[in-house]
């Protein structure tokens, strides 16, 4: 453990520590730009330098390793007169348009000027300009605002794992480009203007819309993948302006997907803001009251198995537990959070959870992909994947489609069968598995929206237990969900009861006339047309597929605009809040469920947001231990059966739209048009 | 003899006289009230009028959206809303004033970097409503082409100085 000198503090690091990490341990500012601590070192914007005792000039301090008996000045005479030539030859060719840059008011090299610069210019020639570059839909590029720093080479290569975003020419010439004309293909392309210490990489949906100073800053989480990322998000009036990640190493560190940042112009289209009841088969705006009496009317004197209700993707935990009492109350027990169709043992929490965590994929060695395409279904799972690739010694291997996951893996198999040959060993990559101290399987909803989803989770778990995956200090048994919700249902029990129908038997139901109510909190992913005659009651902030064929519609609110629990994919449960309020008449939740149940005669027995917690905290108490994971037990789980040869298939087939918040955004509609779909299958060729 | 001095000057009127004396000599004194509002008087090229927005030479509008004077307006009296216009730059769709919360302290001209948002000499904008006193982008930049030739005068008279 080498031992040195910070300005006159004695201290003694791991070996490897650069001195800018030392300074960091010590609480004493470095100013840098190039450094970022989640990639790789370059020291080429010399903002760091500090001064050695016996090195001939002042030393790059993010490069330099800790030796012992180092002795370091960071605020020595030739210190600050380094800081301010390296900010005057910075400045030379950096554009004065602090005024209409976005990053103005929160951008490294205007803070950094003013703290370490001088105080006026002494260059009088022709600053360098630069041509923009085009970087797709959500990055904006002012390319002569560029400091070259590298941030985002480094970014999009180590982190995002797409070699799109290089550098050409050198010296003063050198620009930052993505060689031909075209969008970033990474689904991470937005924490390029993040990174961005200066102005040149911002957020196009953002542009010019807000200043850092006029924004409400909320921290709250993003339901729009089972990740639950964290995430900022900034608002102004009743506007959301923006989304940011925040920092939590347990689960996205400090990046977020695209679709999670810049869906929020969703939340402004398509909103529900007032009730509706069909009449004569046209919705008609109604109040409250009335679309509460509607559903009273409907309701009175049927009977519990008649009823059913189907929870949707972006549902949060206090309103799918609300209703579940509430269908409790009307004697029924067809209910089921699993929109999707997917097939999975419920009983057994192990069985359903992300195990290992997300963090924990750094910890395997032998990764298992099992009808699952991470890179859609969780992007921040997969940068952790290649995280772990990066850091070597991995072996990476997937059952299902071959798709382009930024790290090399094989694909051992295609189908259920590979499963069934893994358990019993005579596959070759059982060997592998077999080597394996930590190994890891990570299953996918393509996995389980299969009818012999059961099975498949009882294969997986076989092969489990067969490579020793469930261990005291080690679950690799992971699954990785595809919606915010679905966890935070199966813990707050929204599923079918004692003899009740899951999602295919409510729409048989519904279809063959056997259901005659069906209540759709947000629910727009299942078959609509299946549900035949029934009187459907959506519950939700989207006009979307549910809305359209819903015979009441009662508007809820978003998940900027309520403070409710959301569960990720880990079993993690965290807290959403609300950043703005609903538009319109839409109100929370839970509140609507509950303000129902009293028109119904039946009210529910809470009245505050805290006594509804109190209840949720008494029926699960994983609800308590917010920002935590609860280990799951381990027991048997899943059905052995008949196991289909059908090969599996990515649920998702854009991962820009998929709920309908991304649906109504403008910004991924755009991104849908560059990225997926037959744009990206032209070969040049097409005219 | 207090009384007999006190009674003295009773009798001959002399303080009427004093005054109408006083009287008599402003009458061929110069006036020093002016015929408002058919005269004026002189102001300053640093008087914080009525604002207004200015355009450049070319007509295009000065205002680049940078929301700093309604940072440091202590009234709050600005509001900006801004987006990319269809040419790419940055502009405003949105720039109003309450010129009722107003406080006429000058910070908002002082803190634009082109010169967009200036206190005009115009200080005869009285109205019959307060709502014709929340001003927008419209009024404020006719407001600019109308006061243009004073304000240019005084921005060049006050330029040394800043």
């Amino acid at each position: 453990m080498p031992k040195l000198t910070i300005d006159g503090i004695e201290i003694e690091v791991e070996p490897g520590t650069s001195i800018l990490q030392a300074c960091e341990q010590l609480g004493i500012e470095i100013p840098r730009f190039c450094y970022h601590e989640r990639l790789s070192v370059p020291a080429n914007c010399r903002m760091c330098l500090v001064e050695m005792e016996r090195a001939p000039k002042p030393v790059a301090s993010c490069a330099m390793p800790c030796g012992d008996g180092m002795v370091v000045r960071t605020n020595s005479e030739t210190v600050l007169k380094a800081r301010k030539g390296v900010m005057e030859f910075l400045l030379i060719n950096h554009p004065l348009d602090c005024p209409i840059c976005d990053q103005g008011g929160e951008c490294d090299l205007q803070d950094q000027a003013m703290a370490y610069g001088f105080d006026r210019g002494r260059y009088g020639e022709n600053k360098r300009a630069v041509n923009d570059k085009y970087m797709g839909p959500v990055i904006k590029t002012i390319m002569t605002r560029c400091i070259h720093c590298t941030r985002c080479i480094r970014f999009i290569n180590e982190v995002a794992g797409v070699p799109d975003v290089g550098a050409v020419y050198r010296g003063e010439h050198m620009e930052i480009t993505t060689f031909v004309e075209k969008a970033i293909g990474s689904e991470l392309s937005g924490n390029l203007a993040d990174v961005c210490p200066v102005g040149a990489l911002t957020h196009k949906p953002y542009a010019f819309t807000a200043r850092p100073w006029e924004l409400r800053k909320t921290e709250t989480i993003d339901v729009l993948d089972a990740v639950g990322s964290n995430i900022r998000v900034d608002a102004r009036g009743p506007e959301v302006m923006r989304v940011l990640p925040r920092v939590n190493d347990d689960i996205n560190e400090e990046w977020l997907n695209d679709k999670s940042r810049y869906s929020y112009d969703g939340l402004k289209r398509q909103r529900l803001d007032r009730p509706y009841i069909r009449q004569n088969g046209k919705l008609v705006p109604a109040s409250w009251a009335e679309a509460f009496t509607a559903i009273a009317a409907r309701l009175k004197g049927l009977p519990g198995n008649r009823i059913a209700a189907i929870s949707g993707d972006l549902a949060d935990v206090e309103a799918q537990f609300a209703l579940k009492e509430l269908l409790s109350r009307l004697g029924s027990a067809n209910l089921d959070c699993r929109q999707d169709g997917a097939r999975f043992d419920t009983s057994v929490r192990a069985g359903y959870l992300f195990n290992s965590g997300i963090a924990g994929i750094e910890k395997a060695d032998v990764i298992l992909l099992v009808g699952t395409n991470p890179r859609w279904e969780g992007t921040l799972v997969n940068a952790r994947i290649r995280k772990r690739y990066l850091a070597g010694g991995v072996t990476i291997a997937s059952i299902g489609e071959q798709r382009d996951l930024t790290y090399p893996y094989s694909v051992i198999g295609t189908g259920p069968e590979t499963l069934q040959q893994l358990v019993d060993g005579s596959h070759p990559f059982a060997e592998t598995l077999r080597a394996a101290k930590n190994p890891m399987i990570i299953v996918g909803m393509g996995a389980f929206q299969r009818a012999d989803g059961l099975a498949v989770q009882a294969a997986a778990r076989l092969v489990g237990e067969a490579y020793g995956m469930f261990r005291d200090d080690w679950n690799g048994f992971n699954v990785l969900h595809t919606a915010a919700a679905r966890v935070g249902g199966i813990e707050a029990g929204f599923l079918p009861g004692e003899g009740g129908r899951d999602v295919h038997g409510i729409l048989d139901g519904a279809s063959k006339g056997e259901i005659d109510v069906v209540y759709l909190l947000g629910a727009d992913e299942i078959d609509t047309a299946k549900l035949g005659n029934a009187f459907v009651v959506y519950q939700g902030h989207h006009g979307d597929a549910g809305a359209h064929r819903a015979d009441v519609i009662l508007p809820g609110a978003a998940y900027t605009e309520k403070n409710a629990v959301y569960v990720n994919t880990e079993g993690r449960p965290q807290l959403a809040r609300l950043a703005v309020f609903p538009p319109g008449e839409a109100r929370e939740d839970w509140k609507i469920v509950r303000a129902l149940s009293e028109v119904l005669g039946t009210t529910l027995p809470f009245d505050t947001h805290g006594q509804l917690r109190q209840r949720l905290m008494a029926a699960n108490p994983i609800f308590g231990a917010i920002g935590e994971m609860t280990p799951a037990a381990w027991a048997p789980f899943g059905a052995q059966g008949p196991l289909d040869a059908a090969p599996f298939v990515t649920p998702i087939t854009n991962f820009y739209m998929t709920d309908p918040i991304s649906r109504a955004s403008v910004t991924m509609a755009n991104c849908t048009e560059a990225l997926v779909g037959p744009a990206q299958e032209r070969t040049g060729t097409h005219g | 003899m207090a009384f007999l001095d006190r009674a003295a000057r009773s009798l001959f009127l002399t303080e009427l006289l004093g005054g109408m004396a006083l009287t008599l000599r402003y009458m061929f004194k110069p006036k020093v009230t002016i015929n408002y509002p058919y005269e004026k008087g002189p102001i300053s090229s640093r008087f914080r009028g009525e604002h207004v927005l200015r355009r450049y030479a070319n007509g295009e509008e000065r205002c680049i959206a940078c929301k700093l004077c309604e940072a440091v307006c202590p009234a709050l009296a600005i509001t900006i809303e801004a987006e990319p216009r269809d040419d790419g730059s940055r502009r405003t769709t949105r720039y109003d004033i309450d010129m009722t919360k107003c406080i006429y302290c000058g910070l908002c001209q002082e803190a634009c970097p082109v010169d967009a948002v200036v206190m005009g000499p115009n200080f005869e904008f009285s109205t019959e409503s307060r709502e014709e006193l929340f001003y927008n982008k419209q009024k404020l930049l006719a407001n600019g082409d109308r006061w243009e030739a004073e304000i240019a005068q005084n921005l060049a008279a006050e330029a040394p100085y800043r």
